[in-house]
């Protein structure tokens, strides 16, 4: 085997993933960035400017979305967490064989299946006519029909449905690779289940937590599905501005300017949250 | 020291739906004891370990420590402290804070805690390694921080899970000899469950060897090697050659007997009340069997022969020879002393052997399970 | 399993009725998307007015089952030709990123490593807005350039392609390297020993290790591109993908062929996903 032949091979194994980065990713987001730099000064005509940030800066209605957004996201996080750590404790350590694959599975479909669909189900559930409003009737625990769709706790249920495969599959890897002695000698020396929860448990858990929570923190940033359809028009959600600058008013460079914020949000969360835990962002995405 | 037995079993048994993993054991264990349960991978030594620490629940019998059941005592409040298989040693936090993790359990003020860690850390040779993480420590040192972990808190029992079973050769060798001293130094009772014969013999003031969920015998390692009880503790505790044979008369306690190789031999009644006409099983260690070029030297032995030199198995000290009967063609295991006298021994060379009839332990076949 | 923990019976009920309530919790959505699939009613709600097969097969308006709907069907063969396009795409890329990862050694292939995961990190929306602002940017100034058109990059199918595909092939790579990190390396030098060529030794021993994480890669890469919603919405044409249908049909109001074609995609999602599974499993 030649050099020269193991040079070409090589970079016939490099060309294709050069050609996917530089056309797919670094050059679009090089334009994005470049675009939300325009101001439009006249019909075809643009100057450099930080205006469209300015604008985002000025318009209480385009910061109070984005600050909205941001923290709905970090409590569905912290909520997913809350709810997806006790199952993942039961999956990873309280089953084993069959049931535990079973169960195991039974939390992967649901995520294989649209999100579109998923939400679907949720607005058959939870509007005005949907099912949980008749069987509440039916059981008369309520007088009339109750929209409980187009509200925060809508969007909550539907952000923390669809994340949750995202922080249950990272925790039970990581629970699974807690050796049950760890545990048992900790009940051996003395300590109680919240002790050992907290001591041992959770520190072994924690490259799992902050994956999990990294990954179920962008999506649902970045999710536009689930605020449209379960919050309504006035969800207030940022995707949903950045899609109206784009597709309805055609304001690309304002458009830009949000999306790039809103990129940039997203990788500060991750940055922190990589910093935080100590980990590479090899590792965490390998989960 | 109180008569009380720090650890008492009374008849104590555990099922696994059909399975019986440990079957009426009882037994008790003084104050200070180096006390070994010996026996083949699932013999029931684990369960039984296990359930002493509280993680798993008898399915029958009691389970006394210092007099008092605890059989109603949680894991977490046992005064009994366990050495796992692998340490579990927490890798989350540092030495020091393993050490005094039970200590911290039990509300112990944070200046005693790193006195009593740092006390109990030099009595184990690891002063002032408090701060370091686990993984800057060898093998060896590991294992005297999960000892030290327990020791901290003064356990009545401490239970070893074959803890020196991850270890290489020359560490375990090693680690036996430390593990001792500790165990004399704490002057705490230790249960050490192991399947490595020379662990349980070199460490130990007593063993239980254990065959399928039942205690076969417990004594000193001098008891089990030299009179073993039954024939699975001949045949698990040292080496031996091992015949069928047919008893053939008996004068006194020696038993006269006929092996499937047509050889008859001389043994040891062990009090099993064989008479003639009985299959027993015949155990000779290769070590007890004496070697000579004369044939005289040997003569006045209750057994002996002359044998064909088969093979040479040199392993240093752990030398054996494989001979064949040339009178029988049975085969035997015979340890090759290397005092240099059969240095030039080799393969097809004639050779003279012999043993007492002492050394020939006979049980009936059979009734091993 | 840990079965040496005593807890109290009561703990033990709470929790075990909590894993209940959560995967009720995970069923119910989907579950009742499939029953009113049946519903004999032309809303997807309560009350249930009987069973039938209308909404699959039905032909009489406004009973219009799915297999008679044409703006469905077209739509769902759109999403096929764009899953094929994306999964044959993101695999092949993949198997080369896979290659050279794993087997070079380079400088900045850190970086390059690193920079093959961002796109797991950006929100799909705007991997939507960036390749639409681009590929639209570049086709102005290509069409003032030359005078022709250049439609490709305009909004449409080759768009949705790329886009789904500049993400995708991340999950690909991950998936086929995965794979070739346990492949024994002197199998191939076997090969060469034994006279094989240099790439004769690869396709007779990697390749066929390596047929089930690409297979497997293949089936998530048409998964997600089925389902992918925020990236196709920005970048979609004249002709929608399913997704985009479906969600242009939910805002105007929803009708039971919805229920209908979202049961059809819960049971093939279902059975691909476990077609990955098992194409996962195999391996090992």
């Amino acid at each position: 085997m030649s050099s020269d032949r193991s040079k070409l091979a090589f970079w016939l194994l490099m060309a294709p993933l050069l050609i996917w980065l530089v056309t797919l990713i670094i050059l679009p987001h090089v334009g994005m960035f470049l675009v939300s730099l325009r101001e439009k000064v006249g019909v075809r005509e643009y100057e450099t400017s930080f205006a469209n940030y300015a604008v985002f800066f000025n318009e209480p209605l385009y910061w109070n979305t984005f600050a909205r957004t941001a923290y709905m996201s970090i409590a569905s996080t912290v909520l997913t967490l809350l709810i997806g750590f006790p199952i993942a404790y039961y999956i990873a350590k309280l089953t084993r064989g069959r049931t535990k694959t079973t169960l195991f599975l039974m939390c992967l479909i649901p995520f294989w299946v649209s999100e579109l669909v998923r939400t679907f189900g949720w607005m058959i559930l939870l509007r005005e006519t949907g099912v949980i409003s008749n069987v509440l009737q039916y059981l008369g625990l309520i007088g009339g029909p109750v929209e409980m769709l187009y509200n925060d706790a809508a969007i909550m249920t539907g952000l923390v449905y669809t994340s949750m495969l995202f922080m249950v599959v990272p925790l039970i890897t990581t629970l699974d690779s807690l050796d049950d002695s760890l545990i048992e000698a900790g009940y051996d020396l003395g300590a109680s289940g919240f002790s050992i929860l907290r001591e041992i448990v959770i520190p072994h858990a924690m490259p799992g937590i902050v994956s999990g929570c990294i990954v179920v923190f962008m999506l649902s940033l970045g999710n536009y599905l689930t605020p449209i359809l379960l919050g309504g028009k006035d969800s207030l959600w940022f995707t949903g501005l950045i899609y109206s600058q784009f597709i309805t008013r055609f304001n690309w460079e304002l458009g830009s300017a949000f999306g790039f914020l809103l990129l940039g949000l997203s990788s500060l969360i991750v940055f922190v949250g990589l910093k935080l835990s100590r980990q590479s962002l090899g590792k965490t995405m390998a989960q | 020291m109180s008569d009380i037995p720090d650890l008492e079993c009374r008849s104590i048994s555990k099922s696994f739906d059909t399975f019986k993993a440990v079957r009426d054991v009882s037994f008790s264990v003084p104050q200070g004891t180096f006390f070994s349960i010996l026996g083949p991978s699932g013999c029931g030594k684990t369960t039984l370990l296990r359930m002493i620490a509280g993680f798993q629940k008898p399915s029958g019998g009691d389970l006394l420590i210092k007099g008092k059941s605890v059989l109603d005592v949680p894991p977490n409040k046992r005064p009994v402290s366990m050495v796992f298989q692998h340490l579990a040693l927490f890798p989350m936090m540092n030495i020091g804070a393993n050490v005094g993790f039970g200590l911290r359990q039990r509300g112990v003020n944070k200046t005693d805690v790193t006195k009593q860690v740092e006390r109990v850390l030099e009595r184990v040779g690891l002063g002032g390694v408090a701060d370091r993480p686990v993984s800057s420590l060898s093998g060896g040192q590991k294992q005297r921080v999960a000892i030290a972990r327990c020791m901290v808190l003064e356990p009545d029992v401490l239970l070893l899970d074959e803890p020196l079973g991850a270890l290489d050769l020359k560490l375990r060798e090693h680690m036996k000899v430390e593990l001792k001293q500790l165990q004399s130094e704490f002057n705490t009772t230790f249960v050490y469950i192991t399947h490595d014969q020379s662990e349980a013999l070199v460490m130990s003031d007593q063993i239980a060897v254990m065959n399928h969920g039942v205690f076969e015998q417990v004594g000193t390692a001098k008891e089990l090697y030299y009179e073993p009880n039954t024939a699975f503790v001949a045949g698990f505790v040292g080496e031996a050659n091992r015949f069928g044979a047919t008893v053939d008369g008996k004068t006194g306690d020696a038993v006269h007997m006929v092996t499937s190789y047509g050889q008859t031999l001389l043994g040891l009644n062990a009090g099993h009340g064989l008479s003639k006409g009985d299959k027993i099983d015949v155990f000779v260690r290769p070590e007890a069997v004496r070697l000579s070029r004369k044939s005289s030297d040997v003569a006045g032995m209750e057994n002996s022969g002359q044998g064909l030199v088969e093979n040479v198995l040199f392993n240093g000290a752990n030398s054996q020879l494989i001979l064949r009967d040339q009178m029988t063609g049975a085969e035997m295991n015979v340890a090759l002393p290397q005092t240099g006298e059969f240095r030039d021994l080799k393969r097809g060379d004639v050779i003279s052997f012999g043993w007492a009839s002492q050394q020939t332990r006979c049980y009936r076949a059979g009734i091993e399970k | 399993m840990i079965t040496g923990i005593p807890q109290s019976t009561g703990f033990k009920w709470a929790y075990k009725a909590y894993v209940t309530l959560f995967f009720i919790y995970l069923a119910l959505p989907l579950a009742t998307v499939c029953v009113f699939a049946f519903n004999d009613s032309v809303f997807p709600s309560l009350p249930w007015e009987g069973f039938t097969w209308a909404w699959f097969f039905g032909n009489d308006a406004p009973y219009i089952g799915v297999f008679h709907e044409r703006p469905i069907l077209r739509s769902i063969v759109t999403s096929g030709i764009v899953a094929f396009w994306v999964s044959l795409l993101a695999v092949f890329v993949g198997t080369c990123n896979a290659f050279l990862f794993v087997r070079h050694e380079f400088r900045g292939k850190g970086f390059l490593y690193i920079l093959m995961l961002l796109p797991l990190i950006i929100p799909g929306i705007i991997l939507g807005i960036s390749i639409l602002v681009f590929s639209s940017s570049a086709a102005n100034f290509l069409e003032d350039a030359t005078g022709l058109w250049f439609d490709g990059l305009r909004p449409g199918l080759i768009l949705v392609v790329l886009g789904q595909f500049s993400f995708i092939t991340t999950f690909a790579t991950l998936v086929i390297s995965a794979r070739l990190q346990k492949f024994d390396p002197s199998l191939e030098e076997a090969a060469l020993n034994l006279g094989a060529t240099h790439w004769g030794a690869v396709r007779a021993v990697t390749l066929p290790f390596l047929f089930p994480a690409m297979a497997a890669a293949g089936v998530v890469a048409v998964l997600m591109s089925f389902e992918n919603f925020n990236t196709t919405l920005m970048l979609v044409g004249s002709d929608a993908p399913l997704t985009i249908t479906m969600f242009d049909r939910l805002k105007l109001g929803s009708t039971p062929v919805l229920n209908a074609v979202s049961l059809l995609l819960i049971v093939v999602s279902a059975l691909l996903g476990l077609a990955s599974l098992l194409l996962q499993k195999r391996e090992d």
